[in-house]
């Protein structure tokens, strides 16, 4: 009962914290001056005429950051339990968490000697 | 009627004594405990904008602002108010939906963050059972509203600066989890109220300070400050991904980073300071909440310090630092920290349960893991030092070969 006081608490945050910063925006929308013209609304690139289209093709070295990101951030989820119930493991399990992180070394020295962590 | 003193935490079975309905109690003491947790951050960022500005000042030799208010107090509201006023300017093709929603989302998760941080023993938003977790899991919504800022501005400066922030966010994510395992491993819990429990004894910014140093450095990055602050590259990106940005939107952004950087350093705080612990603390817990600010504005003047005297990197030079300096070593910190338990456990260097609070009785684990802890410390900047004298040895060596003189500042890649 109490656990679930506490994910009510984060369910009420999760819907009010949104007003804090829309009450703002709002206020200031209902007192602002709102005179666009086509000069203003163009798109800021230090006075020069945008040319072409924005959304382009991105390099891929962001894309090959994105996927080591990946491998990284899902497998170290896996340690927080290893971590929490770690006075209690035995050496197995200690053993087994160990193997999980030269997993994870091994990962990132694949990345490191393929280049992919080279900003080009 | 019965009076309802401690409002936050017997709000409700007061209310049920005094005749409420019970469901109607819960919710209002829900609303009003969301409400208080949730300005606290508020109020003290119109504080913390002046001090930063002020601090800045004097470190640059000027005085700041002195003009609004005693002090120039009140400069930050002045400059809401001006906010308020200023004509917002949606740029023609831009996704309108998406770019009013950049600015909200940046302050909401912020918010969101408070609503795990203990403040006193027994003043806490929500002391969830997987506190970190929920922190790792709201502060990755950072990267998604850098990308719908820059995406949905329709401009192509705000783009590839959003791009540049993401690759940055996404690569210091990795080792600030990883330096967050540390305390779980030595509280052995995620909820944010056992961990700071657990360093009634010692803080573990002794126990393991290597782990302090990379989740601190990491979440420097994250917030955007310098020496990481190339999404407002002003040569280059002229502002990064707010470019289109104006009135109380970059307001919006504005206010959301300061309140980050605030945010980190309660984290910090917590995480490795000691949270609320601290003289008499037993007696009254209210005064955790003392306490707590006090370390926190320490930690809050550090990152002042260090964004305003340390230069910026290089996107190349923050991509090494992260993958090729931080990351492997927080992987063997975590081996070494965890190796290190098991070998106190096994010798028996663990205070008792009853002595867990007692700083003598905690000084021989301290000492064992602080040792361990400073010896990887040295391995690993022994390790960078060789690495950058090779790196300037090539470059004294290319210099002779193009019969030029040897590069002065030979930093060029580190």
């Amino acid at each position: 009962m109490e656990t679930l006081n506490e994910w009510a608490f984060v369910g009420v945050f999760f819907a009010i914290a949104w007003v804090f910063p829309a009450l703002p925006i709002i206020g200031a929308w209902l007192v602002r001056p709102k005179k666009p013209n086509a000069l203003k609304k163009q798109t800021y690139e230090s006075g020069v005429e945008t040319v072409g289209d924005t959304w382009v093709q991105f390099r891929v070295q962001y894309y090959i950051y994105g996927l080591v990101f990946l491998i990284f951030d899902v497998e170290m989820i896996f340690l927080f339990p290893w971590a929490v119930a770690y006075e209690r493991l035995d050496w197995f399990a200690y053993g087994a968490g160990f193997l999980f992180i030269f997993l994870l070394t091994d990962a990132l020295i694949y990345a490191w000697r393929k280049r992919a962590l080279e900003w080009v | 009627m019965t009076t309802c003193v401690d409002i936050i935490n017997t709000l409700s079975p007061c209310l049920v004594r005094a005749g409420w309905n019970a469901d109607v109690a819960n919710l209002l003491s829900l609303l009003l405990g969301v409400v208080i947790v949730a300005t606290v951050p508020l109020l003290t960022v119109i504080l913390l904008i002046w001090i930063e500005r002020k601090f800045a000042a004097r470190i640059q030799d000027r005085i700041g602002p002195n003009r609004v208010g005693p002090y120039g107090l009140l400069q930050s509201l002045a400059d809401a108010l001006k906010m308020l006023t200023k004509e917002d300017i949606t740029p023609s093709g831009a996704d309108r939906i998406l770019f009013n929603l950049a600015p909200i989302i940046t302050f909401a998760t912020v918010v969101l963050i408070w609503a795990i941080i203990p403040f006193t023993p027994l003043h806490i938003g929500a002391d969830l059972s997987i506190g970190i977790l929920y922190f790792v899991a709201v502060g990755s919504i950072g990267a998604v509203k850098v990308m719908i800022g820059g995406w949905s501005s329709n401009n192509k400066y705000a783009l590839l600066g959003a791009f540049r922030t993401i690759a940055l966010i996404v690569s210091y994510e990795v080792p600030m989890i990883l330096a967050l395992l540390v305390p779980v491993l030595m509280a052995g819990s995620m909820g944010m109220q056992d961990l700071t429990r657990a360093q009634g004894g010692m803080w573990f910014i002794v126990m393991s300070p290597l782990a302090a140093i990379i989740f601190f450095v990491a979440n420097l990055a994250e917030t955007g400050r310098s020496p990481f602050d190339l999404l407002e590259a002003e040569s280059e990106l002229i502002a990064g991904y707010n470019i289109e940005y104006s009135g109380f939107k970059f307001g919006m952004f504005m206010a959301g980073e300061f309140m980050h950087v605030f945010t980190v350093a309660v984290l910090t705080a917590v995480l490795f300071l000691g949270g609320w612990w601290g003289p008499f603390v037993d007696q009254l817990p209210a005064l955790g909440f003392i306490w707590l600010g006090l370390k926190t504005a320490v930690v809050y003047l550090f990152m002042l310090l260090i964004r305003n005297t340390v230069p910026r990197f290089r996107i190349d030079q923050v991509m090494n630092i992260n993958w090729k300096f931080m990351v492997p070593l927080s992987i063997v910190l975590i081996l070494v920290q965890s190796f290190l338990l098991r070998l106190i456990d096994a010798l028996g260097l663990r205070p008792a349960p009853e002595m867990a609070n007692d700083l003598l009785a905690n000084l021989p684990q301290t000492l064992v893991l602080l040792a361990g802890n400073l010896v990887l410390g040295a391995i690993f900047m022994h390790l960078l030092q060789r690495h950058g004298r090779t790196l300037r040895e090539a470059d004294e060596a290319l210099a002779v070969v193009k019969g030029e003189a040897a590069p002065s500042g030979g930093l060029a890649e580190a």
